[in-house]
């Protein structure tokens, strides 16, 4: 009974939560993308489609269709980069790394005590033409300034992966950690080798773990505009960019809100399919 | 058919195998028996390839298999709780094996279906493995391992997780399966009574040594050494040293109780010699007067007495203080007893039903 009523209690802190940090700034979104602009920015109340029209004009569908393409490209990059480097890290760390498991786990989260801005901003630094990387890259005898990253796709993917890799890890870690190392045992004694033995048991059981990475990575990756305007040197436009220019530059809050709107609804309905038809556990998928 | 030669394993400063030596016949079902951290489950997994030795060899059918990794060995292991692939339904989990070894599907299916069958689970292939009750999940273990008809089949306390009555009913399924495939088994476990139950020769396995290797019936009858006779069934204890008699016998003088006759081993005849006189607790009798028809008798009352339906059992204090037990068939269908608690008693034994122990044998 105490119990029922402790969780109760609990339960309200969510619902609060939930209702003041997620739904009404979604609702308030949704709301304006049906109002007009101010004659110098701001939203005007009264109703209109025009927003949505917009949208639907041809050339605002192929910016936006391009930057689309370009955001999906470059989240799907990263999120297979993250997978790639993630999973073997997330099993280094649970089971080769021994006595120092706890500490390396640490590192994998100290870099979020330092702002994000800074972070990118120092690879900024790291990947400039007279950075640190083409300094060393000099010592070594590659000749002076041999690489010519910045303001490029790789220095944006780098950035990407640099600051998603993190959500990957984690996730799996939790995963792998959950993981009976018996079944490995079992799996090497029944003949499958170490590929065998990674893709028929320990990817399989780590599903929820990589598709909720995946999603972690994935959506915000996608709606990403902060780290291709640095390291990329705004040189193209994702969807990220897109939106922010309506609320930041152009100030044409109504049209931004619109923007997100669709972009809401075409994750949405990804996350649906990939929910009915992926052959991951859904329940899972979300949690 | 597996020779084991000399294997010792460390694990930093703790010695788990220490110098282990063990042949075992084509066929046979041999356990290893010990206490918890005696080092079986490293010996099996060693046997597995799932660990590889300090020093020592493995010979399988008269091939070196020491530096075979574990999934190139044709030796295959049923796991303490099971470790069933949960991701796979029954029929996936015991066609692992084969499709590891690229069997054609169809081949596949047959022998799977097979194994269903020895396993009594023909026709369920498609069930998840989290559905099924312990023993079920015991027997699709089983049949996942010898779907692949190793030479060598590990079990790794296979039987640990069940409770006792559907343990004794597998221990037989298992022993009934093992004469079928004619497999070689080699089955750890901590539980003596299985280990007896199921076995052509049980290893008794102490501080990562086997302490004694032989059929169940030698391993209880004549253990080597008080380790044994201790994990082993039942012993009664009494400490004391040894001397030869005027008549040139060996006996053992226990102090404020008695003099026993004995029969050390030859090397251990030697005056003197503190030791342990010890005899099973189903092997002493119970007399209301001393008695003049066995070879040793002691004195003592009894502190409190246990019907167990087959048998009652006493357990008793010496004069010395010494508590022993003593196990009595109840072949009498009576509602009267002959002993009650407080009586005082003689118990006695004939020599040969005695085990004496002295020097490294007490350790």
């Amino acid at each position: 009974m105490i119990q029922g009523l402790r969780y109760r209690r609990f339960s309200g802190v969510a619902w609060f939560w939930a209702l003041s940090l997620v739904i009404a700034p979604l609702l308030y979104v949704v709301i304006i993308s049906f109002m007009s602009r101010g004659a110098y920015g701001g939203v005007v109340w009264t109703m209109t489609l025009d927003n949505y029209l917009r949208i639907a004009e041809p050339d605002n569908l192929a910016i936006l269709g391009a930057s689309l393409t370009r955001s999906v490209g470059l989240a799907f990059v990263t999120t297979l980069m993250c997978v790639a480097v993630g999973f073997p890290l997330a099993l280094f760390l649970v089971f080769r790394s021994g006595r120092f498991r706890q500490a390396l786990f640490f590192l994998l989260i100290i870099p979020f005590w330092t702002n994000f801005l800074i972070r990118t901003y120092a690879w900024m630094v790291l990947l400039s033409d007279n950075g640190w990387i083409n300094h060393l890259l000099e010592k070594i005898g590659f000749g002076p300034q041999a690489l010519n990253w910045l303001f490029t796709p790789q220095a944006v993917l780098i950035g990407m992966f640099y600051n998603y890799l993190p959500y990957m890890a984690m996730s799996l870690y939790v995963s792998v950690e959950k993981l009976d190392p018996k079944l490995l045992d079992a799996a090497a004694d029944l003949g499958a080798g170490p590929l065998k033995r990674f893709f028929k048991v320990i990817v399989p059981l780590c599903g929820p773990g990589l598709a909720a990475g995946s999603i972690m990575v994935f959506i915000p990756a996608m709606g990403e505009f902060v780290i291709p305007d640095i390291l990329g040197g705004g040189t193209s436009l994702f969807i990220g960019n897109l939106l922010a220019q309506q609320f930041l530059v152009v100030r044409h809050w109504p049209y931004g809100a619109a923007l997100s709107v669709v972009l809401m609804v075409l994750v949405g309905v990804c996350i649906a399919l990939f929910e009915k038809y992926g052959n991951g556990s859904k329940e899972d998928l979300l949690a | 058919m597996l020779q084991v030669i000399g294997v010792s394993k460390k694990f930093g400063q703790k010695t788990a195998l220490n110098s282990i030596d063990l042949n075992v016949s084509h066929g046979e079902f041999v356990s290893i028996l010990g206490p918890s951290g005696c080092g079986k489950t490293t010996l099996l997994r060693i046997l597995a390839g799932l660990e590889k030795p300090d020093s020592g060899k493995l010979i399988l059918d008269e091939k070196d298999i020491t530096q075979v990794s574990a999934h190139h060995r044709d030796v295959h292991t049923v796991f303490q709780r099971y470790a069933l692939f949960p991701h796979m339904n029954i029929f996936d989990n015991v066609a692992f094996g084969l499709r590891c070894s690229r069997v054609a599907e169809p081949e596949v299916k047959r022998r799977v279906d097979e194994m269903l069958e020895l396993a009594n689970l023909s026709g369920q292939g498609k069930r998840t493995v989290t559905s099924l009750s312990g023993g079920e999940q015991q027997r699709v273990a089983l049949i996942r391992a010898l779907v692949n008809m190793p030479k060598l089949l590990l079990l790794d306390e296979p039987l640990g997780a069940l409770d006792l009555k559907l343990r004794l009913q597998l221990q037989q399924e298992l022993v009934a399966i093992q004469r079928r495939v004619k497999t070689t088994f080699v089955f750890v476990t901590h539980d003596q009574q299985e280990a007896l139950n199921m076995s052509d020769r049980v290893a008794v396995m102490n501080k990562a040594k086997i302490v004694q290797l032989g059929t169940p019936l030698e391993i209880y009858e004549f253990p080597k050494c008080l380790f044994v006779a201790n994990f082993v069934g039942n012993i009664n204890r009494m400490d004391g040293k040894l001397r030869q008699d005027d008549a040139g016998r060996w006996v053992c003088d226990v102090e404020s109780l008695g003099t026993y006759f004995v029969e050390p081993t030859e090397e251990n005849k030697v005056a003197g010699q503190p030791g342990a006189l010890c005899v099973r607790s189903e092997k002493l009798s119970l007399f209301s007067r001393k008695p003049s028809t066995v070879d040793n008798v002691a004195e003592g009352s009894i502190r409190a007495l246990t019907y167990l339906g087959t048998h009652t059992q006493f357990d008793l204090t010496l004069k010395n203080g010494t508590g022993i037990q003593v196990f009595q068939q109840n072949t009498q269908k009576t509602a009267k007893k002959v002993f009650q608690a407080g009586d005082k008693v003689f118990v006695g034994w004939h020599t040969a039903q005695s085990h004496y122990f002295t020097g490294n044998q007490l350790q």
